[in-house]
């Protein structure tokens, strides 16, 4: 098999996928002409992930890993939410293919793009070395 | 759940019965080498020699005409170096293609424009049709070789290979064509037509991998890629591999007596698949209408991406594929669909579907819902589709 048992089901089956009406932070990384988007919606209760969602264009493994990253950082602080890294949802994956670790690098960036859009929007600062600012094209900064 | 359903014989195909028979045969009772003075070695050439006539029979060739290969990227890679080199012999190094060729074609011209030869690859149009006025606008003075494929691999659109190889035989120019896709599945003759070469595959006709052959027209100067022996005329050494040829030859000669029958049931099974693929929104025919093979039906659903709606349908029970960048191996979508002239992010949304003969009614009615509502799916969690819905962005299907 091309992706683990792991990937193949929250492929199948993703978690807290969809649009969220209501969200308190909205995070989109990645461009269609490489092949792959997500954006990750928040919601944040007393400086937790209260809810999050996603909806995601690209392959199995762009939907699996947003799926999974949407999964450990539900209901988590936001500082903590912020050190998720893109091996971590790779690990929890049970791995993916060297050619598709661009896919766990982009759900980690969505997460960070979802919470700077909360804190920019309730004017929270925060060191922006932290966070990924958004505007890096994630297609080129992998497909290069 | 039905029956697994096998929508991919562009890719390959199932090796038939008569061509496993064959190669029993030459595996058991022909395995000496066909080198070999003795008994049993001129036994193993006997069976070379039928297999060489049989498939020269095929396309209208002598058997003398015949060279067999290791398969399709071998013959392609024999023509187009063997042109080139005869060509530069005589101050002659332009070469002309076309932009959606096979790799097999296209990374040979990119390694030959290393050695100093100028190449031309013809655009192939929205429809994906190249002519032979394309063909003839390109030509040069020093033109050495014109190398058009039959078939297209990925989208199914038929090339006027008899107009194009008039017009080279006219201008003097050797006309090379990778037939892959057409050999065993249209009628194709070699001295009709006006082909100096032409390459071919034996996996595409129920023949088994690592077997293929390139005919050379008599008199087209052709030199070996592999050094080391007399096989083959001086012109592919390596002992002969017997079995895959005599399989090839046996899957040749029944692909081509059900040929017209797979045409009639492989066109009835293409139209319904484009009435009912075409109904999905926003989805769209890659290919010319009607220059197209009865086999490959090619689409691409506007919001979604290839790999994921190849997945979903493996698990609906459908082995099919895509010019998707994640199935290609690359970066970027299908050569063939850009080519055309496609956005990226409309050919990161496509399917091939290449069914056999052999598929039902009730198959194929599976596969359109299926397509149908997997592509439903994957709109519905698409932050491109979502943007496409919301006027955000245009739709370009």
């Amino acid at each position: 098999m091309l992706y683990s048992e792991k990937v193949m089901d929250h492929f199948q089956n993703p978690r807290n996928v969809g649009k969220m009406e209501d969200a308190d932070g909205i995070g989109e990384v990645g461009n269609a002409r490489c092949g792959d988007i997500m954006r990750m919606y928040i919601k944040v209760r007393e400086g937790c992930i209260a809810d999050v969602s996603f909806i995601t264009f690209g392959c199995g493994s762009a939907i699996a890993t947003s799926s999974m990253a949407t999964e450990m950082i539900k209901g988590k602080p936001l500082e903590e939410a912020l050190t998720l890294s893109n091996k971590a949802v790779v690990e929890a994956l049970d791995g993916l293919p060297a050619n598709k670790i661009h896919c766990s690098v982009l759900a980690e960036q969505a997460v960070k793009a979802a919470i700077k859009d909360y804190y920019d929007k309730n004017g929270i600062p925060y060191d922006r070395e932290l966070l990924c600012t958004g505007d890096c094209d994630a297609c080129h900064m992998h497909h290069e | 759940m039905p029956r697994y359903i096998y929508a991919d014989n562009a890719a390959t195909t199932r090796t038939g019965e008569a061509a496993k028979a064959a190669m029993l045969h030459a595996m058991e009772q022909q395995w000496g080498n066909p080198s070999s003075l003795y008994t049993l070695g001129q036994y193993a050439k006997e069976g070379l020699e039928a297999a060489r006539t049989a498939v020269a029979a095929v396309i209208g060739a002598d058997a003398k005409e015949i060279i067999f290969t290791s398969g399709g990227s071998e013959a392609d890679n024999q023509a187009i170096r063997s042109a080139a080199y005869a060509g530069a012999k005589k101050g002659k190094k332009h070469l002309i293609s076309t932009a959606f060729e096979h790799h097999a074609v296209l990374h040979t011209l990119q390694t030959l424009e290393k050695e100093g030869f100028a190449v031309t690859l013809l655009d192939v149009h929205e429809n994906g049709v190249v002519t032979a006025e394309d063909v003839a606008a390109a030509l040069r003075p020093d033109t050495a070789l014109v190398s058009v494929m039959a078939v297209n691999n990925e989208i199914g659109t038929v090339m006027p290979i008899e107009a194009i190889g008039s017009l080279c035989r006219e201008r003097g120019v050797v006309f090379h064509t990778d037939a892959v896709q057409a050999v065993g599945h249209m009628p194709l003759d070699v001295h009709a037509m006006k082909i100096d070469m032409l390459s071919a595959s034996a996996h595409k006709f129920g023949g088994p991998r690592g077997a293929g052959f390139l005919y050379v027209r008599r008199g087209v100067p052709v030199q070996p890629l592999i050094a080391g022996g007399a096989q083959e005329r001086n012109l592919r050494a390596g002992t002969e591999n017997l079995p895959a040829i005599a399989g090839m030859a046996a899957a040749l000669q029944q692909a081509a007596e059900g040929m017209v029958a797979e045409a009639a049931r492989l066109t009835a099974v293409r139209e319904r698949l484009i009435a009912g693929l075409s109904a999905i929104p926003h989805s769209r025919l890659n290919g010319d209408r009607q220059q197209r093979n009865p086999g490959t039906v090619n689409f691409c659903f506007e919001g979604i991406e290839g790999e994921s709606l190849l997945l979903l349908l493996d698990a609906a029970g459908i082995a099919a594929s895509s010019g998707s960048a994640c199935t290609s191996g690359s970066l970027d979508p299908s050569h063939v669909l850009l080519a055309l002239g496609l956005p990226h992010e409309v050919a990161h949304g496509s399917l091939r579907l290449s069914p056999s003969a052999e598929i039902t009614d009730d198959e194929v009615e599976h596969i359109i819902d299926s397509v149908g509502a997997i592509v439903a799916r994957l709109r519905a969690m698409s932050p491109v589709w979502d943007a496409l819905e919301n006027g955000e962005r245009p739709h370009l299907i």
